[in-house]
Formats: C-alpha cells, structure tokens, sequence
C-alpha cells in the first residue's frame, strides 16, 4: 500500500466578499498517494487554484479535514504550515514568478536558505541541469526566455527534494513547444523519481498525459462521463 | 543566499532610488555630527579660554552681566570703573591664593587695519597678572623695568599687526604717548594676544583714570570657598562678582538659542530621513508583493521576510551613515565659518570638534534609525498571506 500524501475530506474553501460568499471549494474528498501524477481540469473559475492552495498550505482551509503525510493540518498554526511548505511541498506557477534580482543559480538555492537546508551549488547546479539549463546558471530572469524561466522554477521547486509538487497552469505562458518540454520534464520527474505531482491545467492534451485526472465544475469534482469538456 | 544579499541585490536593482534615500539619510547624519561637534567643540574651547584666563573670579563695577561676560573673554573686564580701595580691601583676605588688578582701556586707532580704523585693548598690569597666568612666557624682552614706567609688553598678535620688536616705540593715538616696547609674548590662543600691556600705575596715569580699575581676578586657594566669598563681596556697593561658572553659564545661554535652533534642525533632518527611508522601502515592499508571496510558498516565515526587509533599510542607513560621516568630516571647516559669522561670542580654537568617539555613536544612531524606520515596512511584507500577496496585481 502506497503511502498516502494527502488526505481531503470534504475540504471546503469559501471567500468571503463584503455582499457575498464564495464557494470557491466545496466539500472536496481527494486522496494523493506517493507517486501520483494528478491533472485537476476544468472550466475557468472552477477552483482549480484554490483547490491547489488549499492543499500546499497557503492558504487555511474553510471547513472539512485535510491531512497530509497522515497529520491532520485543518486548523494548523501558520508555523506548522510554513515548516510544511519548507519540506514537503514544492509550487511552480503560471507566470513563473522568479525573484528579478537574483540569478538562476540564486533562485535555486532560495528555498535552501529558507528550509535552512545546506545551500550546497553543486546541488543547484544539479537541478538545473536535470532540466536543462547547466548553461543558464548566471543568467538574470530578465535574460531567461520564457520557457527557460518556467524551467528555473521547476529546478527551484526541485532542491529541496519535496514530496509533493504543485503547478497551477506551469504552460499557460508558454507556446505548444516549450509546453510539451515542460510536461515531459514532469513525466520524466514522476516515472523516474517517483516524484507525486498535481497540475492545474486547461491543457487537455497535456492532461491526459498524466496517471489520473480529475476534473473540477463549481468547485465539486464531478464524475468523467458528466464532464463538459 | 543569505537574507543580506537577498537584500542587497534587491537594493541594487533600483539604484537612483537607493542612492537617493543614501543621500537622505547622509544628510541628516552629517548634520547630526555637525552639531554634536559643535558641541562639543564650542564647550571645550569655551572652557578653555576660561580656563586661560587663570582666575576663578572677576570683581567688576557694576553692570550688565552678559556684556561683563563677553567683555571678560575677550580680554576687557567691562569698561566701567571702581575704585581701587576695593582691591585694598579684599587683598589680604586669607582665602585668596592670588590676585590681580587690572585696567582696561580702548583706544581707537584711525590708522589701524590699514587706514580703516580700529580699536587697540590696553592694559594696566601688575606683576600679579603673570602669576594668574604661569604659562605666559616672553618670546622677546622681559617685564617693565619700574612700576610706572612709560613701556609696554605686547601680546604675541598685536605684536605681529603692529610689526613692533623690543626697544620699538609705540605710539598711543589721542592721548599723544609714546611707550617703549620692553617685552613680547608668546603665543597664548587667547585673547591675551591681542591685548598690548602697560603698568597700571602708567595706565592711570596716561587714561587719566587715577586710582580706578576696570576688573581684579582672583584665585582661591579652595574652589569651594567661592559661595561665601562671593557672599562676602555681595555687601560691597557699586561691585559686582562674575564667576567663572557664572560665565559659563551666560556664555552658553548666549549660543543656546542658537544650539535649540540647530538642534531642531537636527531633529526635522532626522524625521525626515526616517520617512523618507519607511517611504522607500514600504513602495519597494507594496511593489514587490508578489515576490514576497512567491517566498512565503517556497518556505519563507514571516521572520524570514521580515529580516529581509528590515536588512534593505539597516543597508540604507549604514552607507548613508558613512556618507554622511564623510561629508561632516570634511564640511566641518565650512560648518566653522557658518557659526563664526553667527554667533555673539565664539571661542578661540577649532569650535566643531568631531572625534572618534561621535562618529561612532553617530554611525550607531544611524543603524538605529534604520531599524525604526525599517520596522514598519517589514511587519507590513512579513504579514502578507501568500495567496493574497502572489495574486495581487493580476
Ligand atoms: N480572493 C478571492 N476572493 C473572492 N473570490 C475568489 C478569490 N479567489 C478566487 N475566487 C473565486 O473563487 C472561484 C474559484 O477561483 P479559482 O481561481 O480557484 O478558479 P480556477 O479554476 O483556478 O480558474 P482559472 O482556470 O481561471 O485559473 C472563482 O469563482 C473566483 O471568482
Ligand atoms: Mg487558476
């Protein structure tokens, strides 16, 4: 029996807005285990996002239960979720968001410094390699393309050696190309590594390259058959 | 990558920006050594011309005490008149370790400073003058050969300006006298050098002022009898008793409207920096929200960003600390001539003093600026929730 990273029961996320509430999330039930690689589709505004927020730590959870590595985290203090997001989940997001003033190199070894994990460069190197970019080391993000960029951040979610990697819409930015070098970065990571992933995307083609897809509508995960798309 | 150099290349990224805050906070650095010097500068030679002057009390004619003062450190002892029985009376008190008599009159010289005109300090002496003063020495010549002869021992300055030498003869304008030039001091840093000295008897004579006196210092053998002996004098009609603490005290309640109004400038410049370095890094924060939100996701702590932040303003106030040490190091002679030009009374000697000591305290004071100013910044980036701070601006 594989491990089980994640555990949602009835995970429900709502935003409260000064006239109204968002159910942005509702009553979600969702087991990750160890070696999964998980595509969560849907249309716009389905909860895609919130749901992947709510299941790295960065945000607190509404209502239900979430568990991860087995411990209950629903209502945990912020430092316990920080000390979860140091070690065991890594995110790459849609606009890549690396740090301006840094370098690739330095980007890399960001999450290092905050895991007050050794910042060894051999390792920073290492990753970047591993996706691609041992050329790029010294490079600014202003000197990256934009599929270089995406890279970087996937070598930054990587140095910490995290359990779980989280990527909201990793190839909203990018052309068909540079899109298809990241999904197969990501299979590459996931049959060779055995590293868990989930992927919020609107990429259907690229979605059903993964292990399981879900497919997310009004914040509720509906059966296949039902889907729209 | 350590939050120093995450800070560092950040304040590198907006280099006029950075700059201009360093300059900012320079400033108001510089003009907080300035001042500081100032004081402590415009004090020491304050107590040093005091000191100089060799004797604990002055016994004057009545008059205004602010004037007595001033008039006193510059060498004069206010030009008002008693009669000598004072100094008669009070000479073998057995408190008073010495005591000195003294004369002063000016003479205005019409050729003096090249034809513009200026006033000449005489004064009458007695041998006890020099027992006030043991560090005067003679650069030339020696002391008056008879209690009333016609010569004169001038001070180091007046001696270079007239360009006399022993065995010269000057010439007392007005009062059509000549005297013969017996001695020249050396140099003192005080006013003492500009002041040419004659006999008192000679000088009662020629200012026709017999039996007068413009001041007696006095020396106690014990600094603590001061109280009562000043009290003692209290009784005596048309006197007054200027001591040295006294004088001090008005000296500096001279320059101390001056020093509240540079003080406040200090203060202003301060205030400002402060602002002007939490506006800085609050824009930069409020511009960065996103990557702050995106170093939270990768495991940042409120602490770690809030060290981040308040790293970027402590950077800013230490190079603007140094600038501004800096320019207070070598503005300080400009700073000088600004108080000269202003101030009612100003020692002899260098009157903005900058040492060690200052900087460093300075520099400290800096560091803690930057810590007050930096402080609300950071709490602002170190409580961004992530996902609010990574979707902001889209
Ligand atoms: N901060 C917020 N405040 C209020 N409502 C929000 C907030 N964030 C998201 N929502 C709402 O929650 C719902 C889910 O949003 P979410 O961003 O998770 O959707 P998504 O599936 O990621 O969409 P997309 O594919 O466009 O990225 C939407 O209706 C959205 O309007
Ligand atoms: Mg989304």
């Amino acid at each position: 029996m594989k491990e089980c990273i994640i555990k949602a029961e009835k995970l429900t996320k709502t935003y409260k807005l000064p006239a109204e509430k968002i159910l942005a999330v509702r009553e979600i039930d969702l087991d990750i285990y160890d070696g999964d690689f998980i595509a969560i589709m849907g249309p716009s505004g389905s909860g895609k996002t919130t749901l992947l927020d709510s299941i790295g730590c960065l945000t607190t959870i509404s209502e239900g239960k979430l568990f991860i590595l087995g411990k209950d985290v629903s209502r945990a203090k912020e430092s316990t979720l920080v000390t979860i997001r140091r070690r065991f989940i890594s995110f790459v997001f849609q606009d890549f968001l690396l740090i301006p003033s840094l370098t690739a190199l330095e980007n890399v070894l960001l999450p290092l410094h905050f895991a007050r994990l050794p910042q060894e460069q051999r390792k920073a190197v290492e990753v970047l390699k591993r996706v691609g970019l041992g050329h790029r080391v010294n490079h600014l993000p202003s000197q990256l393309s934009g599929g270089e960029k995406q890279r970087v951040s996937i070598a930054r979610a990587l140095v910490i050696s995290p359990k779980l990697l989280l990527a909201d819409e990793p190839t909203g930015n990018l052309d068909t190309k540079n899109s298809q070098e990241i999904f197969d970065i990501f299979k590459q990571l996931n049959e060779q590594d055995g590293l868990t992933i989930v992927v919020a995307t609107h990429n259907s083609k690229l979605g059903s390259l993964a292990k399981r897809m879900i497919i997310i509508q009004d914040g509720r995960i509906i059966p296949r058959e039902k889907s729209i798309l | 990558m350590k939050a120093l150099s995450v800070a560092y290349k950040n304040l590198k990224r907006k280099k006029i920006r950075t700059v201009l805050t360093i300059v900012g906070v320079g400033v108001a650095v510089a003009v907080l050594v300035s001042l500081f010097g100032f004081d402590a500068g415009y004090q020491r030679s304050l107590n040093n011309d005091i000191d100089k002057l060799g004797y604990h009390i002055l016994v004057t004619a009545k008059g205004c005490p602010y004037e007595a003062a001033t008039l006193m450190l510059k060498g004069g002892g206010g030009l008002r008149y008693m009669e000598d029985d004072v100094y008669k009376r009070i000479l073998n008190d057995s408190r008073i370790d010495k005591i000195a008599p003294q004369l002063v009159a000016s003479v205005y010289n019409q050729e003096g400073q090249g034809g513009r005109g200026a006033f000449a300090l005489y004064m009458g002496i007695e041998k006890t003058y020099l027992y006030l003063k043991p560090w005067s020495e003679f650069k030339s010549g020696g002391w008056f050969s008879g209690p009333d002869s016609d010569e004169a021992i001038m001070g180091y300055e007046a001696a270079e300006v007239e360009q006399r030498l022993v065995g010269d003869q000057i010439f007392v304008p007005g009062i059509n006298k000549v005297l013969t030039v017996k001695g020249i001091f050396q140099r003192t840093g005080t006013q003492d050098d500009g002041i040419i000295f004659i006999p008192l008897s000679t000088a009662q004579n020629i200012f026709e002022l017999p039996g007068k006196l413009t001041g007696i210092g006095i020396k106690l053998k014990n600094i603590q009898d001061m109280a009562q002996f000043e009290e003692d004098l209290y009784n005596v009609p048309g006197i007054q008793v200027i001591s040295l603490a006294q004088v001090r005290g008005t000296i500096l309640n001279l320059v101390g409207s001056a020093r509240a109004m540079a003080n406040s400038i200090a203060l202003i410049a301060i205030f400002i920096a402060i602002i002007s370095v939490t506006n800085t890094i609050l824009m930069s924060v409020f511009e960065r929200t996103r990557e702050i939100g995106v170093m939270k996701a990768l495991g940042a702590s409120a602490a770690d960003i809030f060290k981040i932040i308040w790293m970027e303003t402590i950077l800013i106030c230490i190079f603007g600390g140094i600038f501004g040490v800096a320019v207070a190091m070598f503005g300080s002679s400009a700073v000088e001539y600004i108080i000269r030009q202003t101030l009612p009374y100003a020692p002899t000697g260098k009157l903005v003093l900058i040492k060690p000591a200052l900087l460093a305290l300075s520099f400290l004071a800096t560091v803690v600026m930057g810590l007050i100013a930096g402080t609300y910044p950071a709490l602002r980036a170190s409580l961004m929730k992530p996902v609010e701070a990574i979707r902001s601006g889209e």
